[in-house]
């Protein structure tokens, strides 16, 4: 009991993380703290048996007897199947519920037929993908779109909107960012740690990840796919920023002006 | 070693005797299971100073201590040797040869010439592997070798890369075709299935994934071959290949592999365990199910390592629950081993120290596991440090560990001599220290933002990161004492006798070490194993405590 009760205090308390600074962010820490508590129960529990075992039936100098002549014990082992087998379920319907809520389960994109694509597009996301790829021009706010190239060691930022090419990626806080991305060479991977999401570009198979930025800040972006001898050093910023500063950064660096169609 | 009277009358032997031997193509089993165990420690010894070399890499944020395009080249060996020159053949071949014609009570395996066969390709793809560094430059895009980056790094390495797995896992097929042979047609008549010592079953399992999935791994190193060599487009996406094919074909056989090298650790636990608790294992039939249920499971799960690469949401989801649900029979075997444990009593030696090692290893190694298993939760860390820390909890707490505990339990077996049990012990504490101060940081690294194979990092780390180097010293370190205890004691320690342990499975009821044809006389029909323990009516009521009367009334 106490160790339960200390489990999940443990888990309530842990601070493990980096900040969060995506919508999903927080979804994801909730996961954490979960899967946190019940295997540090698990953990200090196991443990705690293995030792106490130890210590508790060593052998003292001087024993030669046997251990008792204990083969198996029927209701026992189905307690230890059953229980884990409910953790393990009640673990997986919570992570599918926590997937949903970060728009896991949209069907693939098939907004790539208007391309006349063969290839298929995939879409991970956190919240309001869903919307965003489902209402499409219906949503309130548009998604931001920016087109991402990744290559032998550099990420390259595209804002279509105003023929802005960046090696930072600057977001406005609060609005949904729709990034396509391509690999111009081998498998790269978008990793920000802050918005706990990451997503392998692969050559040839290009690749829709939206997400809604939330807390203003310089943030590491990661390729964690290795990529060839600089792949440690394939690194790059985001930068998320108030909607007026955005403005001000776009507004000074765009190249075209925006239509406003 | 009076009992090996039938040799004498026969004609001299081709083979050598004496320790030439061991450096011939002997059928011995035994022979053969010790090359397997001496070739892997060295490959071992290779693969760690690839593991210190990263580690001092790692010491620092910049890459300072080798090119990058060496750092590379060395993780991709370290993995790569780790795996198919050291756990794979030690936990598989060494004592699976060695054990496996005891159990089922059979002089030799099924297939004497394909046992050195599937030894001997070992040494030549290990050395092949390694000379590349040498001559050509080693393969630089990981063990797992992902196109397009394999396509794109200097083919040379690349090419002997492939050839030399393809070597190794040729052996592994060989190796695994004679388990499955041996275990069922070679059995002592009136030897039953379920009367086997558990690593039979264990590595019954395992030979089946080897079976099934490595030739997998082989054709797809094929293709990715005529992709370098030819030109052919499978993998080339600039082709109209696909590179993510690759993945899954690649992943079939690879996850699989990581029950290929724990699986025979489990068995080998479930061996050593009843011996020094004095006890019988706990659990047998659901020990055997629950082995079956983790060779079929695990045949069904290999994408969960490409949760990030563009997986569709349902095949994400059913893998997420597949993998979760391995969790359910590998615990199954853990409370049946502390079981095993609760009520012994219990020797406190070298062998049951790494054993229980092991156990709290993997369950951490586990937990994470099955976190892992959890889309959401990887997609954050996959590809990182957690992952690192995740597998090396696996393969290495897991794993060698259960490797050095056997080592400590057989020697005496295969010597005829004791290790010494104290510096034995100082061993297990240097490694289980130097091993979680390595590795249990590294899960911060990754949830923090470190991700793998990277020979540059965030400044920020770079206290954590020493913090492991520390670690990986203690544990390099910690070999010393025990090579030290083998070579000592094989020279001079204290005389074994048989059966030390006072052990019941067939390999002990003859000389240690054993005469070449196992047994002098016929061989013993052991139908039970783990026939340990006194029956609960008969314990000594002063030397039982009231714990002892009541868990056995559960």
């Amino acid at each position: 009991m106490i160790l339960v009760l200390g489990g999940l205090w443990i888990g309530q308390n842990i601070n493990l993380l980096p900040v969060g600074a995506s919508v999903n962010a927080p979804i994801y820490d909730e996961l954490f703290r979960v899967l946190f508590s019940i295997g540090t129960i698990l953990f200090v529990g196991i443990v705690g048996l293995v030792v106490f075992s130890l210590v508790r039936f060593r052998r003292k100098p001087g024993q030669i007897g046997d251990g008792i002549a204990l083969e198996g014990n029927l209701p026992l082992e189905i307690f230890w199947t059953a229980v884990p087998a409910i953790v393990v379920l009640f673990v997986g319907l919570f992570s599918y519920d926590i997937y949903e809520r970060m728009g896991g389960m949209v069907p693939l994109a098939h907004g790539g037929h208007g391309d006349s694509q063969a290839t298929e597009e995939r879409v991970w996301g956190g919240i309001g993908t869903a919307g965003a790829m489902q209402a499409g021009s219906e949503m309130a706010v548009l998604p931001l779109p920016v087109e991402v190239t990744a290559m032998q060691f550099a990420f390259l930022f595209h804002y279509p909107e105003g023929d802005i090419i960046s090696g930072e990626l600057h977001v406005p806080s609060g609005r949904p960012i729709s990034l396509k991305m391509e690999a111009k060479d081998v498998i790269h991977a978008f990793w920000v740690p802050e918005f706990r999401l990451k997503q392998d570009i692969i050559p040839g198979q290009p690749t829709l990840l939206n997400f809604t930025p939330t807390r203003p800040g310089r943030y590491p972006v990661v390729c964690a796919e290795l990529c060839g001898p600089y792949h440690g050093g394939m690194r790059s910023t985001v930068v998320v920023e108030s909607a007026d500063d955005y403005d001000a950064w776009f507004q000074a660096n765009r190249k075209l002006p925006v239509s406003e169609a | 070693m009076t009992l090996t009277l039938p040799q004498q009358s026969k004609p001299p032997s081709l083979q050598p005797t004496g320790w030439l031997r061991y450096l011939s193509f002997s059928v011995d089993h035994k022979v053969i299971g010790l090359q397997y165990l001496v070739c892997g420690f060295a490959f071992y010894l290779i693969g760690g100073a690839l593991a210190g070399a990263i580690r001092t890499e790692l010491t620092s944020p910049v890459a300072d201590f080798m090119p990058r395009d060496v750092y590379n080249q060395v993780l991709t060996l370290h993995g790569t040797i780790m795996i198919f020159l050291w756990i794979v053949p030690v936990v598989n071949g060494a004592f699976g040869n060695y054990l496996i014609p005891f159990y089922v009570g059979a002089r030799d395996m099924a297939f004497p010439r394909l046992n050195a066969v599937a030894f001997w390709l070992i040494p030549p793809a290990g050395l092949l592997l390694i000379t590349s560094y040498f001559i050509t430059g080693a393969a630089q895009s990981g063990w797992t070798a992902y196109p397009p980056l394999s396509l794109t790094t200097p083919a040379s390495g690349q090419i002997i890369w492939i050839l030399s797995v393809l070597l190794l896992g040729g052996s592994s097929i060989f190796g695994g075709i004679n388990f499955i042979a041996t275990i069922l047609k070679m059995r002592r008549p009136g030897l039953k299935l379920m009367q086997l010592p558990m690593y039979c079953w264990a590595m019954l399992g395992t030979s089946i994934l080897v079976v099934l999935s490595t030739p997998v791994l082989a054709g797809t190193l094929i293709l990715l071959s005529f992709d370098i060599v030819a030109h052919t487009g499978f993998f080339n996406p600039g082709m109209g290949g696909n590179v993510v094919v690759y993945q899954h074909l690649f992943w079939f056989y690879s996850h699989p592999a990581v029950y290929i090298m724990v699986l025979p650790a489990f068995g080998l636990v479930s061996e050593i365990l009843p011996i020094h608790c004095r006890k019988p294992l706990f659990g047998y039939t659901t020990m055997v199910y629950s082995i079956m249920a983790i060779v079929v499971l695990g045949l069904v799960v290999w994408a969960h390592h490409m949760f990030t690469s563009g997986t569709p949401p349902w095949m994400r989801l059913f893998f997420t629950i597949a993998t979760a649900f391995i969790a359910v029979p590998t615990g199954i075997k853990f409370f049946n081993w502390i079981a095993t444990l609760w009520g012994g009593k219990i020797s406190l030696n070298s062998a049951i120290l790494f054993s229980c090692g092991f156990i709290v290893n993997f369950v951490l190694g586990g937990i994470t596991g099955v976190a892992l298993a959890q889309v959401p939760f990887d997609v954050h860390v996959h590809d990182t440090y957690f992952v690192v820390a995740h597998f090396h909890y696996i393969v290495y707490g897991g794993s060698v560990f259960v490797i050095f505990a056997s080592v400590y339990h057989w020697f005496p077996k295969v010597t005829g001599r004791m290790l010494d049990e104290n510096l034995g012990r100082f061993h297990f504490l240097l490694t289980f220290i130097g091993f979680n101060l390595c590795f249990a940081p590294q899960h911060w690294l990754g949830l923090n933002g470190m991700p793998r194979r990277v020979a540059e990092y965030d400044p920020q780390f770079a206290f954590v990161n020493q913090i492991s180097s520390v670690g990986a010293l203690l544990m390099a370190i910690s070999t010393l004492p025990f090579l030290w205890n083998v070579f000592a004691s094989a020279r001079s320690g204290e005389i074994a006798g048989d059966n030390p342990w006072r052990a019941l499975t067939p390999e002990w009821l003859t000389t240690s070490p054993p005469p070449v044809e196992n047994w002098a006389g016929e061989p013993p029909l052991v139908t039970h194993p783990y026939g340990y323990g006194i029956p609960a009516d008969q314990i000594d009521l002063k030397d039982a405590s009231g714990s002892d009367l009541w868990s056995n009334g559960r």
